[in-house]
């Protein structure tokens, strides 16, 4: 499959490798001489598990077909007409708008939580006492929250009438903010849900990376005097790259195809200030009913998160590979 | 000098923290304090109020919700069951077993968990109305799979790997056939883990929004798209809106409690052993 290949085709390389060094030194005859009903057993043991998935992946092969037709779910028949509805796409302003808002979301939301994430766990760990311990249980409940119930938590946070953030903001001397009923501030009220749903799945994977850091630089650089921001720069965060990239690579992947959240707070309004990929596609698709034209926005979707995702599981081996040369 | 330099440096550490905690944990108690406020004093009062269970019962006795809270778990667990019975033997033969395109297969599965999920949906939209599972259980649990297997074979393929091979080489030697080995020895040592993956696998299942919404229809609705009727602009039934968040946030929340310490590795996808 094309999204595996480009996903994750330089892990593959190092792994086939790693596998051609040691089939090399069993070639002796080892293969040959295994009956037939032990070398396939393997398969036969992943088959079920890969049999229910890949009646799944059809619909890949179709998505793509399907773009290149007029298919509806109102009309009988339909044409193919080759690349007629990527032109279309291509050529409005709501597909741009719509690149532009995922963008912006997958921007904001990762580099929020990935900054307010790695802080938390460094406090965290440079801080070991009661409290710290019950926080680094119950911070990960928001995390374990479907983002439509998150979304609800927080409409019952904000809401002018009877959220507790209102009570607050009036203090202050601000009335009726508009949250996400406004152009403005729909941006920053959906990301907000995010970071506070999705922070705490960064902080638990730089935590875990901390916790495993050698502790023998740490001390010596203690020795020679070397400053917290000197320490922190050429020793913690080289070697806490590799989980920090983990946590990156989850968390854009879905930032770029966020979709229940911002279809539980506006549905992508107001007007359509928050329609991205992934909402302008459903929209086509189901309010819209223009199936062809839906799957081209998804499609691009799907481009991006692969470039997005080689990039980085490029740049994770990188530093997997240097931080363990720094041992 | 120096101590009460630490001191301060700690305390203000320490604040830092309360107030995350606060942005983290504060929405959930407002929300369960609004669950037992009555409409009437929903507009009038913020902390001190007088309790009532009125929109429990209103959620729970007089509306679908309990059927709709049903419908999750049957959806959700057969999802990981049909998982479990598929994946832990896969997950094995991709630890244990040196076979042609071993990789590339452990690899394919991963790859449904990057897939967007609306670009599947869409094109199975018209499989299922075809095949005539659209808004059915198993149509549901189907697709679930691309939650639930990629989950549970990488983290219980973990799993298998930290085992040694000599273990099941000794038994061997012992005289034991390999379905004694599996079942006696195997899957008692990676029990632990196995619960966790299951267990988060249920959560993902559960807190799964996109596939139930464009999926499913009226006969079967899982809680997350029930919930969201309750998000509609002229509801002024605050309190039923949080008993539905609730109720529906519990399960998940208790679970993760459970798998805390294998928390981070499900999580990762195995990708970080914490």
């Amino acid at each position: 499959m094309p999204l595996l290949a480009l996903l994750l085709s330089g892990l593959k390389e190092e792994i086939r490798m790693k596998k051609e060094s040691k089939t090399a030194n069993k070639n002796a005859g080892d293969i040959n001489t295994v009956p037939f009903k032990t070398r396939a057993r393997p398969y036969l043991i992943v088959t079920p598990a890969l049999f229910i998935t890949i009646g799944i992946l059809i619909p890949f092969a179709m998505a793509i077909y399907f773009s290149l037709t007029s298919y509806s779910f109102r009309l009988p028949t339909y044409s193919f007409i080759g690349l007629k509805n990527w032109i279309t796409i291509v050529k409005s302003s709501e597909f741009w708008h719509a690149v532009w808002v995922t963008l912006k979301y997958a921007f904001f939301t990762t580099v929020v939580e990935m900054a307010l994430g790695l802080g938390i766990a460094i406090l965290l760990n440079n801080n070991n006492n009661r409290f710290t311990k019950i926080l680094k249980v119950v911070l990960v409940f928001p995390l374990m929250i479907a983002p439509v119930i998150a979304t609800i938590v927080w409409q019952l946070m904000l809401n002018n009438s009877v959220g507790i953030v209102e009570k607050l903001l009036n203090v202050v001397g601000v009335y009726n903010f508009p949250w996400a009923a406004s152009p403005s501030t729909a941006l920053l009220t959906a990301v907000m849900i995010d970071v506070w749903v999705n922070t705490a799945f960064v902080i638990l994977l730089a935590l875990a990376g901390l916790q495993s850091l050698p502790k023998s630089p740490f001390e010596s650089a203690k020795i020679d005097g070397g400053s917290a921001l000197f320490t922190f720069r050429n020793l913690t965060l080289p070697m806490l790259k590799p989980s920090l990239y983990i946590a990156l690579l989850f968390r854009l992947m879905a930032a770029l195809q966020e979709y229940a959240i911002i279809f539980a707070l506006t549905k992508g309004g107001p007007g359509n200030t928050l329609m991205n990929l992934s909402l302008t596609a459903y929209q086509t698709g189901f309010q819209f009913q223009k199936f062809g034209a839906a799957l081209p926005y998804i499609l691009v979707l799907w481009l991006f998160i692969n470039i997005v995702a080689k990039q980085i599981v490029k740049r994770q081996r990188a530093a997997q590979k240097q931080a363990l040369g720094k041992d | 000098m120096n101590k009460s330099k630490g001191r301060l440096s700690a305390i203000l550490q320490n604040g830092l923290l309360v107030i995350y905690a606060i942005f983290a944990l504060f929405p959930l108690v407002w929300m369960v304090i609004l669950t037992f406020k009555a409409d009437s004093q929903m507009f009038t009062t913020t902390f001190i109020f007088t309790p009532t269970l009125d929109n429990y019962n209103e959620v729970l006795f007089k509306s679908d919700y309990v059927k709709y809270f049903i419908d999750s778990i049957i959806v959700a667990g057969g999802a990981v069951i049909v998982s479990i019975l598929a994946g832990v033997p896969a997950a094995y033969a991709l630890a244990r077993y040196d076979f042609k395109k071993k990789e590339d297969i452990a690899f394919q599965i991963l790859s449904f968990k990057f897939a967007p999920e609306i670009l599947v949906v869409l094109p199975l939209f018209m499989i299922y109305q075809k095949l005539g599972i659209y808004d059915t259980y198993f149509g549901l649990i189907w697709v679930y799979q691309l939650i639930s297997m990629p989950l549970l074979i990488w983290v219980v393929r973990g799993y298998f790997e930290d085992i040694s091979v000599e273990i099941e080489h000794a038994a061997q030697v012992d005289g034991y056939s390999w379905w004694q080995i599996f079942f006696k020895m195997l899957l008692p040592l990676i029990k632990p883990g196995l619960v966790a993956a299951a267990l988060l696998a249920f959560i993902f299942a559960w807190n799964s929004f996109t596939f139930p919404l464009m999926l499913s229809g009226t006969s079967v609705q899982p809680i997350t798209v029930a919930a969201t009727k309750y998000l509609a602009s002229d509801s002024v039934h605050y309190g039923q809106m949080a008993v539905a968040a609730t109720v529906s946030a519990l399960p998940a929340v208790i679970f993760a409690l459970c798998i805390q310490k294998h928390l981070v590795r499900g999580l990762s996808f195995g990708a970080v052993k914490g």
